[in-house]
């Protein structure tokens, strides 16, 4: 195999973020004490260097394939490894103030690793190497969900969050090799060929999907592979809980989307309808059931699974706005939910309570941030200017387009309930008061990175929500590659 | 290039209210007179939109239209006509006099005034829009804020209860609209091949009859819950109630001509053979609303939940003149949106002001206001005027081609609907005997002083336009009828 300047291009990401990894260990080691936070300046401004540089130098021309193809060279993993940059980089920052990860420089190095992990997985265009992949994204969370050795429910959610993911990835490995004996070939792009031409029969193609589905459902936490979300998010350090909802969620829907789309494109109409019935039933579930939650760690985690089920109305559209509208949708929501899970960070370290019910007063104890998590919230439940308004409506405009008017109409529904729980979180944050208490004696002072990261965010989301052409070109652009 | 006068307006309220937000929070006057200044200069526009309007063109005027996502014919695309230009000087008009009235606030008024003109910048953008992508957009700006602001600042008692309410009632309404338009979105563009949000496209898509007569219900419905039709009234009055006076005025003043616009814009606009296929339903729930609002008003003790009531039923005249179909009956409804929305706000004032010295709004609690406060009072008593139909005033010339656009169609309708004229006047002649003109009841004795200088502008501010067009119809009808014109001609002449 000869090397091009095209091959290192490819993985000029990965390259750097493994430079930055190295670079962590190199000089982490010389901070001592209250200097040791510096590791997370590093790791943010470092992952957002990689960012630029990557967006400046790296971007792809045609899609081609690189390294025996292993890896697929195109805009919709380029975009996707941007979005987990973005998202690893914010959460470097809210990382920085933790109590318990601020100043462990090793937590750093895992959020790097594991976001190399993601920019392999949706880039990944053979089965080995999205194996490899997924694995090495997955090892390093198992240990920051469990980072707090201290803290009965990190280490339980750490254990919980390995032993569901080691299951539902045995089992999708067990597809993949299942595939590989039907067919001979572990290439996506030979597999398509392969049941375009009629070589693999329907019926195990159908059997394997379902393999498969296991193990990027627990990814993405769809129903009924959702259990491990909503302990683990409560149990995981704030920052990573959000890194998991939304970077990690990405990088499950950028595999998901890649293999059916490019592998089983003539049984799409089959699993389609298993993803859209998956969908409705996963909105429906997530949101039915954050409706009763008294955590905000909790909700938002229910509220996560719901805007799964959301995102997998494009996926199950199996049409190029249907892929557009779940890449736009995966923007908006990262970007929403990352906000999200700040507030709730910048909030419990002070207050020392993820209780809802703690939240009471917000509004004059930190205007700043109540506006925040109005933004996020409202985000979230879809309204505009902000951003989650309309990637709604571009994956109910793909349901319709393809005449699923019934799953568009299942996703309204459940937006409206979805207003009701975020907007009763709003409501105390808002509305009622501290007991007894002076708000004005209770600031909620917030650190100068929780202030970068939030304000950013809460542009990014307004930017997603009103000028939307340019994202939403990216994503088609992304959505073209698969089709 | 002209000055965009129509985006100027849309965005005032909203750049105001973000500017306001970065206050610091104890500047409270800063943020005063910000809002005001604000106010002043959309009111100030609106009424330059308003005069300027060429009534022998007709037709939109003012257009702006801008690319905002090309790959799916997403556009941001403004203009007035005859229907909509009275709505943006309304609007103008309530924000302006909801500022006033507003100046009182002690609680947080930095966020009640962002809130209010995020608002007010979703309303201006609903009436101004001619993309029905920007439509919902400006639609749901419209109504989250509504939430934060019965919630924050409502009445204690049912704020909670209210504001829900009506969040999820407006909140449902207008996404099963948006599953019409999306219906409607895509087969346009399998009818003309043309991929487009634009109305004015789309009034050219050719629906078949088949497809307009399942869509229309939904998305007229969908809009109409905003405008208060019977049966999805009842989050109105609650709404009305729990929400601070300036929020009364907005939401009954503009927000309901929100959804009877929308309904008659996007419902009978571009599903026109739908409208005529299901008219005999809204006209049928619309004359159910306007007598059945008037008798449940008529019961009130509460001065709010009566002033709610009577605006279900004036709201329903309003359905009624669009459920004609015929030139007087639409042009009744193009005015009566307008007499309505100031009057109503002007009704929610002066109850506000009581409210804030009295202390109760119980009718029987309450008297002698017109010794203490005659200038509230006169604003009340032309309000009641207006509210009654009587000649001289707004009221007069928008019920009045209502009724005689209902006798075309079906004369007993007409008969039935007329029966809340008579009980209209009687509650409202009721609450001005007892409110202001029996003897004060000796508790209150003492407690209330007269409005302050910047109420008085707001009620004269008002008034002006009530009498204004009461006895210069030719102000506001000519306008309306071009309007009219347009939607009889998409109508098929009829």
């Amino acid at each position: 195999m000869s090397y091009t300047p095209t091959m290192f291009l490819s993985i000029l990401p990965e390259l750097l973020l493994l430079a930055l990894g190295i670079l962590l260990l190199i000089v982490e080691p010389f901070w001592k004490d209250e200097k040791r936070r510096n590791a997370g300046w590093l790791t943010a401004g470092g992952l957002l260097a990689v960012l630029a540089m990557s967006l400046f130098v790296g971007r792809p021309g045609e899609p081609t394939t690189v390294f025996g193809g292993m890896l697929r060279y195109d805009w919709l993993g380029f975009f996707f490894k941007m979005l987990f940059i973005l998202g690893a980089a914010i959460t470097a920052l809210f990382m920085l103030d933790h109590e318990a990860l601020g100043k462990r420089g090793e937590a750093y190095l895992l959020l790097v690793a594991a976001t190399l992990g993601m920019n392999l997985m949706a880039a990944s265009a053979d089965l080995v190497m999205l194996y490899l992949a997924i694995e090495t994204t997955s090892i390093p969370l198992y240990v920051l969900a469990g980072f707090l050795l201290t803290d009965k429910q990190s280490t339980e959610a750490g254990f919980k969050y390995l032993l569901f993911g080691a299951m539902t990835s045995a089992i999708m490995l067990y597809g993949f090799s299942l595939l590989f004996g039907f067919s001979g070939t572990t290439n996506l792009y030979e597999l398509a060929a392969m049941t375009e031409a009629g070589q693999l029969s329907l019926g195990v193609a159908l059997g394997l999907v379902v393999l498969i589905v296991v193990g990027l459902g627990f990814k993405v936490s769809i129903v009924p592979f959702h259990f491990w979300a909503p302990d683990v998010y409560m149990g995981a350090p704030t920052p990573v809980a959000g890194f998991l909802s939304t970077a990690s969620k990405a990088a499950g829907f950028a595999v998901l989307m890649r293999l059916f789309v490019v592998a089983f494109p003539s049984i799409s109409y089959d699993w389609a309808s298993i993803l859209a019935v998956l969908a409705a039933v996963t909105m429906t579930l997530g949101n039915l059931v954050a409706l009763k939650q008294t955590h905000i760690k909790r909700l938002l985690a229910y509220s996560s699974i719901a805007h799964a089920g959301y995102a997998m109305i494009g996926v199950a559209a199996v049409s190029e706005l249907g892929v557009t509208s779940v890449i736009f949708y995966l923007l908006a929501y990262i970007l929403t939910n990352l906000a999200a899970f700040g507030v709730v960070m910048a909030f419990g370290r002070v207050a020392g309570s993820d209780e809802i019910k703690a939240y009471a007063g917000l509004s004059r104890r930190a205007p700043g941030l109540a506006i925040a998590m109005l933004v996020a919230f409202l985000s979230l439940a879809g309204m505009p200017p902000f951003g989650g308004f309309v990637a709604k409506v571009f994956v109910f405009a793909a349901a319709v387009q393809v005449n699923m008017v019934w799953l568009a109409i299942v996703g309204i529904l459940n937006s409206i309930v979805g207003v009701y729980y975020y907007l009763s979180v709003l409501k105390v944050v808002y509305l009622y008061r501290m007991e007894g208490e002076n708000e004005a004696a209770h600031p909620i002072p917030l650190t100068r990175s929780y202030t970068i990261a939030l304000v950013l965010l809460t542009l990014g989301i307004l930017l997603v929500g009103t000028l939307f052409a340019p994202w939403f070109g990216l994503s088609g652009a992304a959505a073209l590659n698969l089709f | 290039m002209t000055f965009p006068i129509l985006s100027v307006i849309v965005f005032t309220p909203i750049v105001a209210g973000m500017l306001i937000l970065l206050f610091p929070e104890e500047r409270k006057d800063e943020v005063r007179v910000t809002a005001l200044a604000a106010a002043t200069f959309a009111l100030l526009l609106s009424v330059w939109v308003y005069f300027t309007y060429d009534l022998d063109a007709a037709g939109y005027q003012f257009q702006e239209a801008y690319n905002w996502l090309p790959a799916l014919g997403i556009g941001y695309h403004v203009g007035v006509d005859g229907m909509s230009a009275p709505l943006i000087l309304l609007t103008g008009v309530v924000m302006f006099t909801g500022v006033l009235i507003s100046w009182g606030i002690e609680d947080r008024p930095r966020e009640f005034f962002a809130f209010l003109f995020i608002l007010a910048s979703g309303v201006f953008g609903v009436f101004a829009s001619l993309d029905l992508f920007q439509l919902f957009f400006f639609y749901e700006i419209a109504v989250f804020p509504m939430y934060l602001l019965i919630a924050i600042w409502g009445w204690i008692r049912t704020r909670e209860y209210a504001a829900m309410k009506l969040t999820l009632y407006l909140f449902v309404g207008s996404v099963i609209a948006l599953v019409g338009a999306l219906a409607m979105y895509w087969t346009a563009y399998q009818n003309t091949g043309v991929l487009s949000f634009d109305m004015l496209q789309l009034e050219q898509a050719n629906f078949s009859e088949q497809f307009q007569a399942a869509w229309f219900l939904p998305v007229f419905f969908g809009f109409a819950v905003l405008g208060g039709i019977w049966p999805f009234h009842n989050w109105s009055p609650d709404g009305h109630v729990a929400a601070p006076t300036a929020v009364s005025m907005f939401h009954a003043g503009v927000l309901m001509k929100l959804g009877a616009f929308a309904a008659l814009r996007v419902g009978i606009m571009l599903l026109p053979q739908g409208a005529q296929h299901w008219s005999w339903l809204i006209m049928t729930c619309a004359a159910i609303a306007v007598v059945y609002g008037a008798f449940i008003a008529f019961m009130q003790e509460d001065m709010k939940y009566m002033i709610g009531f009577s605006s279900v039923s004036h709201m329903g005249l309003v359905m009624l003149g669009l459920s004609t179909l015929n030139k007087t009956g639409l042009t009744g409804a193009g005015v009566q949106m307008f007499s309505h929305g100031v009057m109503t706000a002007l009704f929610f004032a002066v109850t506000g002001m009581i409210y804030d010295r009295a202390h109760t709004r119980q009718i029987p609690e309450l008297g002698g206001m017109n010794t203490v406060m005659p200038f509230a009072g006169i604003g009340f008593i032309i309000g009641g005027l207006v509210s009654m139909g009587m000649p001289g005033f707004s009221g007069f010339i928008a019920e009045f081609p209502i009724f005689m656009g209902v006798w075309y169609v079906q004369p007993w309708v007409a008969i039935v609907a007329s029966i809340s004229i008579i009980i209209t006047a009687a509650y409202i002649m009721r609450n001005i005997r007892d409110v202001f003109f029996r003897p004060m009841p000796e508790n209150l004795e003492g407690h209330i002083t007269d409005v302050n200088v910047l109420d008085k502008i707001a009620i004269l501010t008002v008034c002006l336009f009530m009498i204004g067009i009461g006895l210069f119809p030719s102000l506001m009808v000519p306008m309306v009828q071009t309007g009219v014109d347009n939607i009889l001609r998409l109508l098929g002449g009829a």
